[in-house]
């Protein structure tokens, strides 16, 4: 942000706290951008003529005769092709040496799509892993979080998602992101040869978290004209939402709004739904499919956090270590994804659905038979059978070092069953195991 | 307040919370202070008289009517009208837009009103244009086994479905709004997914209503006010969809609402009670939340209308509890204000044993009315309600079987108790678990239930014979394939029959060797 001629300065601050100042002036909008003593600020509050700032970076040091200037206008992102390739801090200004950005100038967070506008997704997004195509496969203009505890490899997996995806454009919304995973990303995204189709808005760990707010947002906008205007088919890529909450409920906090759950904001479900929602299918191709990261503190999935955007994205997605095979799984229990009843069997062979499931049922019952062996009980046959069932499931299928096409996983699916099972024990529709049992 | 015109044209529209028609909207995103009409003021109604001069009315009562998609539209004296009238003159049979005078009526100082199709109606005011609301007494069929088998709801009830997410509440309501047996059905997307109500979008011109064999958007009228809408439309919304029932209802029509999920509303509710800086009451909510939700809930209900038919409001709203936890105050509020509730179980919906209905925690609290009684035992059968009770206590039994098996072991344990749970796990498998995506199984009318219940009776009931525990699992797993794939066939069809032979000769077979 730069200032220009003809701005009013102003020179008094009525009162400072340890992240806002307020002071008197007129014609100043909701939201707008300001520099406070020369540090990026946002109007978060008007009473009267009484405007208060937020600064970003925390206001020690600034004196109550400090200079603030007003932008006049609230965060903007300047879009256009150029985009493509370059990596931006959270007021979209770019942070890797080259030149700015010229092109149209939009406001972030823009408006909602009527949704009557909108086309039911029906894409498949293939990623080779067939614990998400097989199990939980994802469709464009969809929206889905990985839940994964803060030592789980989610930015690596996340990474390979995008990269198979076959999209026109991947964008990164990085929040919070150490310096090293924004090295990893850079240096993944550039080793794929794939750069010039990425865009990444970064603020990292060493940027003051409240920044982090604008970050979504930036990464969105970018995503809308990709989408809109270009009618590409946009991926985002949000990490780590889990940190983007966290600074919400700082500004709240700030503001005085009394916390609701776990000390977070009333409206975090509306704030989440405000950025998730953005992911849609257009009618003439175009679409924004959001992948998040969401990391959780051991697992809990009932904090405020995992549980809003549960309530919000359409499925969740988990990871967990197989200790019988040494490997990352996707879970097939607790990952969901809810669009994949419009593809599966549709796009993928018939028998996708009913194979899903059996799969599933059996992995359930080697659950069983671990718990029954766990109590000391003797094992019937049949549970020998589901827990060598489950082992080579969990390998062949659910590790995410998988990449086969998704007629190859069905087939992989079936030559566990016979191997294992019978087909009674199966209990699929009679037709399909007349066509593909092996 | 917040007024919102009724007239004919409602039906089959996509709305915003604020009855903004969707549709009429210019360019793919809603643009700030964007309002549109409602109604369609050009089109015309093929209006015929129902009243003649002299009669006396009171709000409410019926002084013509259109057709509407095939339903009936009354045209009432309009709500607001205190006191008795007398009709001057209707007009005679012809084609009028909603917005023309089609009747003139007086009041006792001689006063002349004139009456238009289109009337408005404040959304928080339960319209209350109706003789009286007795306690309902007939069932709502959806076509869902665990809810009209086990756990039935009925016309005028009201029924909740609480479930953490990624366990069903959304295919399960959309599965009811497809299937029950209404005139009319009012879905309010509220602070949900756009993408689920896109789904609406899409599938609703192309589904056959299974009663009518209409489209089924031709009766459903869409309120959407997805989450990343205002969230003041939002809390107008669930208002609003009441509002086009309660409209409905006095035309003497059966109205299913639908609202997911009413959690969205309550935060609706706490959101703006927290920028009006009220102080809060538990989790933030405001303090009178619990006299909200079941002022809401009230609206609901059978009525006796003025000229003694029968109209209805079945009011079934998903809660979304925070963390799954049924004690917050969203949850607590709303199961004190309804009668039916549909506990959705993560574990079922883990072992993927769709729909998540748990079978012991859910209740319906219409089943120990005698009025629904009487009417079941005439309906169905006179055992019919015993037969339901013997059913929930079988999945009692066996869930205090598996418990004891998995204490003390397989083999610690009587036969009978492995039979007893394996009998509970066919009842849990053909008649509790259905497959909302399977074109046949997803909707079992009421005479094949029947047929289901009668069967699984029977095969309980027959004392079969096993050597060891075992022989249990394998002949209960084979038994359970082939009722399944009963139904997966058409009702009485070739197929259907087969499998029921097969069945016979399975027991038989056991039956013998004891």
């Amino acid at each position: 942000m730069e200032t220009k001629a003809l701005q009013r300065i102003y020179t008094k601050i009525g009162q400072i706290t340890k992240a806002t100042c307020t002071l008197k002036a007129t014609d100043v909008g909701y939201e707008e951008l300001a520099l406070v003593d020369g540090r990026p600020a946002q109007v978060v509050k008007i009473v009267g003529d009484d405007v208060t700032l937020q600064v970003f970076s925390g206001t020690e040091g600034i004196r109550t005769n400090a200079e603030v200037v007003f932008a006049g206008k609230p965060p903007t992102l300047k879009v256009g092709d150029e985009l493509a390739g370059r990596f931006f801090n959270a007021y979209g200004d770019p942070i890797d040496g080259g030149s700015k950005i010229e092109g149209e100038e939009r406001d972030i967070g823009g408006p909602s799509v009527n949704p009557v506008r909108r086309k039911q997704p029906s894409e498949l997004i293939a990623t080779g892993i067939a614990g998400i195509d097989l199990n939980n496969s994802l469709v464009t203009g969809q929206k889905i979080p990985f839940f994964a505890d803060p030592d789980q490899p989610y930015n690596q997996v996340m990474a390979m998602v995008a990269l198979r995806a076959e999209a026109d454009k991947i964008i990164l919304g990085g929040m919070g992101l150490t310096n090293d995973d924004y090295l990893f990303f850079k240096d993944i995204f550039e080793n794929a040869g794939a750069l010039h189709r990425i865009i990444s808005f970064v603020n990292t760990t060493e940027d003051p978290p409240v920044e982090r707010l604008l970050v979504p947002d930036m990464a969105l906008t970018a995503a809308e004209y990709f989408a809109v205007d270009k009618k590409e088919k946009v991926l985002v890529l949000l990490t780590d939402m889990t940190l983007y909450a966290d600074a919400l409920s700082i500004v709240s906090n700030r503001m005085d709004q009394i916390p609701s759950k776990d000390s977070m904001p009333g409206s975090l479900y509306s704030d989440l739904a405000r950025l998730y929602e953005k992911a849609v299918q257009f009618a003439d191709g175009g679409s924004i499919t959001i992948i998040a990261v969401t990391t959780l503190s051991g697992g809990d999935i009932t904090h405020a956090i995992p549980d809003n955007t549960g309530y919000i994205t359409e499925g969740q997605l988990f990871l967990r270590r197989d200790t019988e095979i040494g490997k990352v799984i996707i879970d097939p229990f607790r990952s969901l994804s809810r669009l994949k009843q419009l593809v599966i069997g549709k796009k993928t062979r018939e028998d996708h659905p009913q194979v899903m499931n059996a799969a599933i049922r059996l992995y359930a019952d080697a659950a069983n038979a671990r718990t029954k062996l766990e109590n000391g009980f003797d094992l019937t046959e049949y549970d020998k059978r589901t827990l060598d069932f489950a082992k080579a499931y969990s390998d062949k299928l659910l590790a995410i070092d998988v990449n086969i096409g998704t007629t190859e996983m069905l087939d992989t699916a079936w030559g566990l069953f016979a191997k294992h099972f019978s087909p009674a024990e199966v209990a699929v529709k009679k037709e399909f195991v007349e066509k593909y049992w092996k | 307040m917040l007024e919102v015109s009724l007239g004919p044209g409602l039906l089959s529209h996509n709305y915003d919370g604020l009855l903004n028609d969707l549709d009429t909207m210019t360019g793919i995103f809603l643009k700030r202070g964007e309002y549109t009409e409602t109604l369609d003021a050009k089109k015309k109604w093929d209006f015929k008289p129902l009243a003649k001069p002299g009669d006396a009315v009171v709000a409410g009562d019926w002084l013509g009517e259109v057709d509407e998609n095939g339903i009936a539209h009354r045209i009432m004296v309009p709500f607001k009208l205190e006191g008795q009238f007398t009709v001057k003159s209707v007009t005679e049979a012809g084609q009028y837009a909603a917005n023309e005078t089609i009747a003139t009526i007086l009041d006792k100082n001689g006063e002349q009103i004139a009456v238009t199709m289109t009337q408005r109606w404040p959304v928080k005011k339960a319209i209350k244009a109706y003789r009286n609301k007795p306690r309902p007494f007939k069932l709502l069929e959806t076509g869902v086994r665990v809810i009209d088998t086990l756990n039935p709801i009925v016309e005028g009830g009201t029924g909740f479905i609480p479930g953490p997410f990624g366990s069903g509440k959304t295919v399960m309501q959309q599965a009811i709004s497809k299937q029950a047996e209404a005139d009319i059905v009012i879905m309010a997307a509220c602070g949900e997914r756009a993408n689920e109500v896109v789904e609406l979008f899409t599938e609703f011109p192309e589904l056959d209503d299974p009663w009518t064999g209409r489209k089924l958007m031709e009766r459903t009228t869409i309120i959407a006010n997805t989450s990343n809408m205002p969230v003041a439309a939002r809390e107008a919304s669930v208002y609003s969809a009441m509002t086009i029932a309660e409209y409905y209802r006095s035309m003497g029509h059966k109205v299913l609402m639908l609202a997911d999920s009413t959690s969205r509303w309550a935060q609706a509710l706490r959101e703006m009670s927290n920028r009006m800086e009220e102080l809060p009451g538990p989790d933030a909510f405001p303090m009178d939340l619990p006299a909200i939700v079941s002022n809401f809930y009230a609206r609901a209900g059978i009525v006796y209308l003025n000229n003694g038919q029968t109209g209805s409001i079945t009011f079934i709203g998903t809660v979304s509890p925070a963390g799954g936890n049924l004690k917050e105050p969203v949850t607590e509020a709303t199961k004190k204000a309804t009668r039916c509730f549909y506990a959705l179980s993560q574990q079922r919906a883990d072992s993927k044993r769709y729909p998540a209905i748990d079978p012991i925690d859910s209740y319906s609290k219409y089943l120990e009315y005698p009025e629904l009684q009487k009417t079941l035992a005439e309906t169905i059968s006179p055992e019919w309600t015993g037969h339901v009770n013997r059913l929930k206590n079988i999945m009692i039994r066996g869930k205090e079987a598996a418990e004891q098996i998995n204490i003390l072991g397989d083999d610690s344990v009587s036969v009978d108790y492995h039979l007893t749970f394996w009998k509970s796990e066919i009842v849990d498998a053909v008649l509790l678990q259905q497959d909302a995506f399977d074109a046949i199984d997803a909707r079992t009318p009421l005479q094949r239930q029947r047929y289901m219940v009668d069967l699984l009776l029977e095969i309980i009931d027959t004392p079969l014979h096993f050597d060891g525990f075992e022989d249990v699992q394998p002949f209960y797993k084979k038994l359970i394939d082939k009722l399944r794939q009963m139904n997966y066939s058409p009702f009485a069809s070739e197929a259907f029959q087969n499998y029921r032979k097969e069945l016979r000769e399975m027991i038989s077979e056991r039956t013998a060797v004891g």
